[in-house]
């Protein structure tokens, strides 16, 4: 499945400093839909480069991360159970402080 | 040689000239406040002369307040059709509060005075520094030592002296916040830290104030309106506050000075949407502002939670608990922008800045190893120092044993001296026992050794 995966405030940087990536995720083996949950494992282990727990707490996003799935707050469409297509666009982005 | 006269004399002439200063900033700031009467008074006159006159029905036929000088100030909002004359009699009824006078209050600042606000208030306990003037452009040069609030309410003064402003020279604090938050219709979050931003919202929801969020680090900004209309609070999107470590500052991680200029802009316009109740607040969305790759993305957030504990259905904070809530405890952070002082190694281990002179005027044989990132590096470093990032420090090692082999000492430095302490920490790991980290780091070397040594 075709998604984008974009990284912001600050996230990018454990992922080489790369904001947008293209990537191409398989349905896990004997699920039908590709879920926010799976997609998470799969970010955590082919695009984060570091610190992971400054990406992840448990199974979810760490406190202080928006996730948007086509522009769009997870929290309307389920979080982890949001079930995702092709073409997505899905945002994670550590929400700012300074000023 | 200079005598000690000499320095008593400059002492006594610097006291003097400071004082001087003052009286004229006084006395200036005095004639302004004089001069907007006079303008006032003298407009009342010509209002009253008018209403009196062959044409007592004209000024209240045009059914708004508006004397012939606002009239003619902002006549480039009266004509805005969407705006008008009713946009800018609510903005001049309104009152706003602007907590922060850095980058993102130093332009909403100077637009909400400029467009005018009717009450234009200021928070803010800091002084004007020159690492400030990049971004926080209501200061200038001449205020730097003094309150960022006197100095901004100067500059506002000097664009609208018709306006209410307010100045607070204080830190919010749970303490206070309540009390200068209550005097105004809307609020804007122009601070630089966790803690504020929650005791922020938390003080906007317990008194049913909008508020107008924003943030800058590096080259991204965000921009939200919380509370507003039954539209969620801060705590409803970030009901956990990010681990310490994901909190960066940008006396840290740097900020290019337009990009909370442009937040700060967009903050002063959703205020000033609010205020004159005209087009469609930023509320239940937030906008992402990209600068390095010129995109600006608005999305849809998340409603009120039923579950928040503050604006939620059964919430737990209070104004009597609001007062007693530490927020610093509550984030893991510091609400005042003091750096962080870390102690992680015995007193055997650490050198002073100006121990550290000795041994280079010694001339003993030693190593100094730079571990800041190699872009700070690049701005300054002490001589025959070698960068080895403390990232990269372990991986590096093997590489760097021919070097550290056969010398007295290795020595380690930082910018404040918290990294080089987790650096010796690290070497010492690795069987570096003659590692040592200068205390305070390149700061307390510019300080202490080198007045001249560039801080940044
Ligand atoms: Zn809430």
């Amino acid at each position: 499945m075709q998604l984008t995966l974009e990284f912001g405030g600050g996230l990018e940087l454990l992922c080489d400093s790369v904001k947008i990536h293209s990537v191409d995720v398989d349905l896990p083996s004997e699920e039908k839909q590709l879920t926010m949950k799976h997609l998470l494992a799969w970010v955590r282990s082919n695009l984060i480069k570091e610190r992971p727990e400054m990406f992840m707490k448990g199974d979810t996003v760490r406190p202080g991360v928006l996730v948007l799935v086509n522009d769009c707050d997870w929290e309307l469409s389920g979080q982890l159970d949001t079930t995702l297509e092709n073409k997505d666009v899905i945002v994670f982005i550590s929400t700012l402080h300074g000023g | 040689m200079e005598s000690n006269g000499g320095v008593d004399e400059s002492t006594r002439l610097l006291r003097e000239l400071q004082s001087l200063k003052d009286s004229k900033r006084d006395i200036e700031a005095r004639i302004s406040v004089i001069e907007a009467q006079l303008q006032q008074s003298q407009s009342n006159q010509l209002l009253d002369k008018k209403a009196s006159s062959d044409c007592p029905n004209c000024v209240s036929d045009s059914g708004h307040d508006l004397t012939p000088d606002m009239i003619y100030r902002y006549s480039r909002q009266l004509l805005l059709p969407s705006f008008g004359v009713k946009g800018q009699s609510n903005l001049l009824k309104s009152s706003i509060l602007v907590i922060g006078a850095g980058g993102l209050g130093s332009p909403a600042l100077l637009y909400l005075a400029a467009c005018g606000v009717g009450r234009l208030g200021m928070v803010d306990h800091d002084v004007v520094e020159l690492n400030n003037l990049h971004r926080q452009i209501i200061h200038g040069e001449a205020y730097i030592g003094r309150s960022k609030v006197e100095s901004a309410a100067a500059a506002c003064r000097s664009i609208n002296s018709t306006i209410e402003i307010i100045e607070h020279k204080e830190a919010l604090r749970t303490s206070n916040a309540l009390e200068i938050v209550s005097k105004y219709d809307i609020v804007i979050d122009a601070t630089d830290n966790a803690p504020s931003r929650y005791m922020i919202s938390d003080c906007c929801v317990l008194l049913g104030k909008p508020l107008v969020s924003g943030a800058a680090l590096g080259l991204e900004g965000q921009l939200a309106v919380y509370n507003y209309n039954g539209g969620p609070c801060y705590r409803c999107l970030f009901p956990t506050p990010p681990p310490t470590t994901a909190c960066q500052r940008c006396s840290d991680s740097g900020v290019l000075g337009v990009v909370p200029g442009v937040i700060g802009c967009l903050q002063a316009l959703e205020a000033i949407k609010l205020a004159s109740l005209v087009g469609e607040p930023l509320s239940g969305r937030m906008l992402l502002f990209d600068a390095l790759s010129a995109r600006i993305r608005i999305v849809k957030i998340r409603g009120r939670s039923s579950q928040c504990e503050v604006c939620g259905e059964n919430p737990t904070l209070t104004q009597q608990n609001f007062q007693h809530f530490d927020y610093e405890n509550f984030t893991q952070s510091p609400l005042s922008p003091a750096p962080l002082k870390l102690k992680l190694l015995p007193e055997g281990s650490r050198i002073t800045s100006k121990e550290y002179e000795k041994v280079v005027k010694n001339g003993n044989t030693h190593v100094l190893i730079d571990v800041r990132p190699s872009h700070h590096y690049k701005i300054v470093s002490l001589p025959n120092s070698m960068n080895v990032p403390l990232a990269n420090l372990e991986e590096k090692l093997p590489e760097m044993e021919s070097v550290l082999k056969g010398v007295e000492s290795v020595y380690v430095v930082c910018r404040r001296g918290n990294d080089s302490q987790r650096a010796v920490n690290v070497l010492h790991k690795m069987g570096v026992f003659n590692a040592k980290d200068i205390v305070g780091g390149l700061e307390s070397w510019a300080r202490d050794v080198d007045h001249r040594f560039p801080t940044y």
